[in-house]
């Protein structure tokens, strides 16, 4: 049961992807910018044109350039980068480890951030404190993370500079880093000197991405909670004489945390494509802001690689969702 | 009881307080010739960075100030009106009717109609919407109607996915079947029948997605891809303010609160509204 469902996600995961593919190539190959000419100096001959489209295969159909394309992406093979000339496949690994820690930090603090809001609302229910909650989170949601983070900017980066607003890491810095995943390496290394250093240029853009989804942790989270909070098991162990936090955190919490996991995992996917913009925002050496650059400059193989490295997180974490919530909800799990 | 009294006088005010920023910021942008106390592109080196009025070495005339050229802050950001409300309402209204469209059939309908539309919008949701905006117009071409059709394309399945949902749980009601055995056909049952109940869900998330169009636009006139850069944008003038962040704040502190004003007076007034519409809730 477990394994069909699992295999028919894996099949439309597919499907989804492989309409990702063709969706961004039809759209790229419509361009009227032709990125070959803008490599070249003013002074290149038709011939030289002529010669370098040959080498990045823009002189073939469409449909032929396509499959050559997706044969390529089959075999690992991504293309080269028109605008920086490297391998896309190496150019984006390079860059993912920091979107990748960003998000992450992000959706910790978002479920930080919204849980123990979302604790504190149920506790206080019918109070003007969870009256504050509400309009809080509903503010907090409306606003988008682009606006967020220049609210931040203005707060932290300018009015109280406590945090840097630009970049990922002190560029003076001496870095012993193998791999591009370095707040994680850092923390190996016991090398908390970089991991706060890290820390301090992650936290604005990672509050900024935070918050909206934090907002939606906090209504929907709060909401199970009320409504777990009337069932009979849960007046049980408050007659046994738990304290209320005791038996929000014990007892119902467990149960009424299903549809916000549910909920997340979406969420964490329109959390990661805001990474593009809010990278963008504080210079934040990440895939996104690569992504912008290589829109602007017109570099067809290494947008295509990107989107579909984007497409491709997105399914993975709702195929991840989607397999969490079977396990663990009882109902699929022995149906 | 009580309960619904006090969130309906809460929902009621916040409608009328979002409605007047709303049309306070539209009559701007319509008659921003007139109400504009300068020109908007006029550049004065002696006059550049001036702080807003209530700091010392301020201009009369130039209210909120003026950023690195010598222009005037104020009537940038309400000639940027004029850009912000028609990207709004023409970038919502076509995603509104491609996507409503789209989910009224596929909910209706349901079988292949429904399977097709419904694996569209997975394609479409597993595209990051801001990159997959930059790409679009990067490959229309920078101007409005880029921008316009670029929110419409990426923005249609959120009224989709929603319409779909909506119209499913309308067509398994009495009404609809009662109006089938009355002998309706099909398409009359989903325009006269469910459409009316739809609407309310339509009219929120058409306030919402100017919101969101408004957002998009400055985003895309951040990374300098919007319209040409002529022109004032609420996000060009954010984009310069972010540059002299450290010389002059309020050249991003201005345009941020009035887009700010602006995204939450959308959302809320698409909440109201929808409070309002709605049979049950009402």
């Amino acid at each position: 049961m477990l394994l069909q469902r699992f295999l028919i996600r894996l099949l439309t995961m597919l499907v989804t992807l492989f309409g990702v593919a063709v969706v961004v190539f039809v759209v790229i190959r419509v361009a009227p910018g032709d990125p070959i000419a803008m490599m070249l100096p003013p002074g290149a001959t038709d011939a030289d044109i002529a010669r370098l489209r040959a080498l990045y295969g823009l002189d073939k159909t469409i449909l032929q350039q396509f499959f050559i394309w997706l044969s390529g992406v089959v075999r690992g093979d991504f293309g080269t980068s028109i605008s920086l000339r490297q391998d896309v496949l190496g150019l984006v690994f390079n860059r993912l480890p920091a979107t990748l820690e960003l998000a992450i930090v992000a959706l910790i603090m978002a479920v930080a951030i919204g849980g123990t809001t979302a604790i504190l609302g149920a506790r206080e229910r019918g109070t003007a404190v969870e009256a504050g909650i509400d309009i809080a989170s509903g503010t907090a949601l409306s606003i988008p993370d682009f606006l967020w983070g220049l609210v931040l900017i203005l707060l932290f980066g300018v009015l109280i500079p406590v945090f840097d607003i630009s970049g990922r890491v002190s560029p003076q810095l001496d870095l012993p880093f193998v791999t591009q995943f370095y707040l994680f390496e850092s923390l190996l290394r016991l090398r908390f000197d970089l991991t706060w250093d890290l820390l301090k240029h992650m936290l604005m853009p990672a509050v900024a991405l935070a918050l909206p989804l934090a907002a939606i942790i906090a209504q929907l989270l709060k909401q199970s909670l009320k409504e777990v909070l009337d069932l009979d098991y849960v007046v049980l162990a408050r007659v046994k004489g738990f304290s209320e936090t005791q038996v929000i955190l014990r007892e119902a919490l467990k149960n009424a945390a299903l549809p916000t996991l549910t909920l997340v995992g979406v969420q964490f996917t329109f959390l990661i494509g805001g990474t593009v913009i809010v990278e963008r925002l504080f210079s934040y050496e990440g895939l996104g802001n690569m992504a912008i650059d290589a829109v602007i400059n017109r570099d067809l193989p290494l947008i295509q690689g990107i989107v579909l490295v984007f497409a491709l997180l997105f399914v993975l974490i709702n195929l991840i969702v989607d397999m969490m919530y079977a396990l663990l909800n009882p109902r699929l799990r022995h149906g | 009881m009580d309960d619904g009294r006090i969130s309906r006088h809460g929902s009621g005010a916040k409608l009328w307080l979002a409605g007047g920023w709303l049309l306070l910021a539209l009559l701007a942008a319509i008659f921003a010739p007139l109400v504009a106390p300068q020109d908007p592109l006029a550049q004065d080196l002696m006059l550049e960075r001036l702080p807003p009025f209530w700091m010392s070495g301020a201009e009369p005339g130039y209210w909120l100030g003026t950023d690195s050229l010598g222009r005037d802050l104020l009537s940038r950001l309400i000639f940027g009106a004029r850009i912000a409300f028609i990207v709004a309402f023409a970038a919502a209204t076509a995603a509104c009717l491609v996507g409503s469209t789209l989910g009224l059939v596929a909910g209706y309908f349901g079988g292949w109609a429904d399977r097709i539309i419904s694996r569209i919008v997975d394609v479409w949701m597993a595209f990051p919407p801001v990159l997959f905006a930059i790409l679009l117009v990067a490959v229309l071409g920078t101007g409005l109607s880029s921008v316009i059709i670029a929110i419409a394309v990426i923005d249609w399945t959120r009224f989709c996915r929603v319409i779909r949902a909506e119209t499913m749980g309308q067509s398994r009601m009495d009404y609809v079947e009662n109006a089938r055995i009355a002998g309706y056909g099909r398409i009359g049952i989903m325009l006269r029948e469910v459409l009316p109940n739809v609407v309310p869900s339509i009219v929120a998330l058409l306030s919402l997605e100017m919101g969101i169009a408004v957002i998009v636009e400055a985003i895309l006139s951040f990374v300098n891809l919007s319209i040409s850069t002529d022109d004032p944008t609420w996000g060009g003038i954010i984009a310069e303010g972010r540059l002299s962040i450290h010389q002059a704040w309020w050249v991003l502190v201005f345009p941020l609160i009035t887009l700010i004003l602006t995204v939450l007076s959308f959302s809320q007034f698409g909440e109201g509204l929808k409070a309002r519409f709605d049979p049950v809730l009402r």
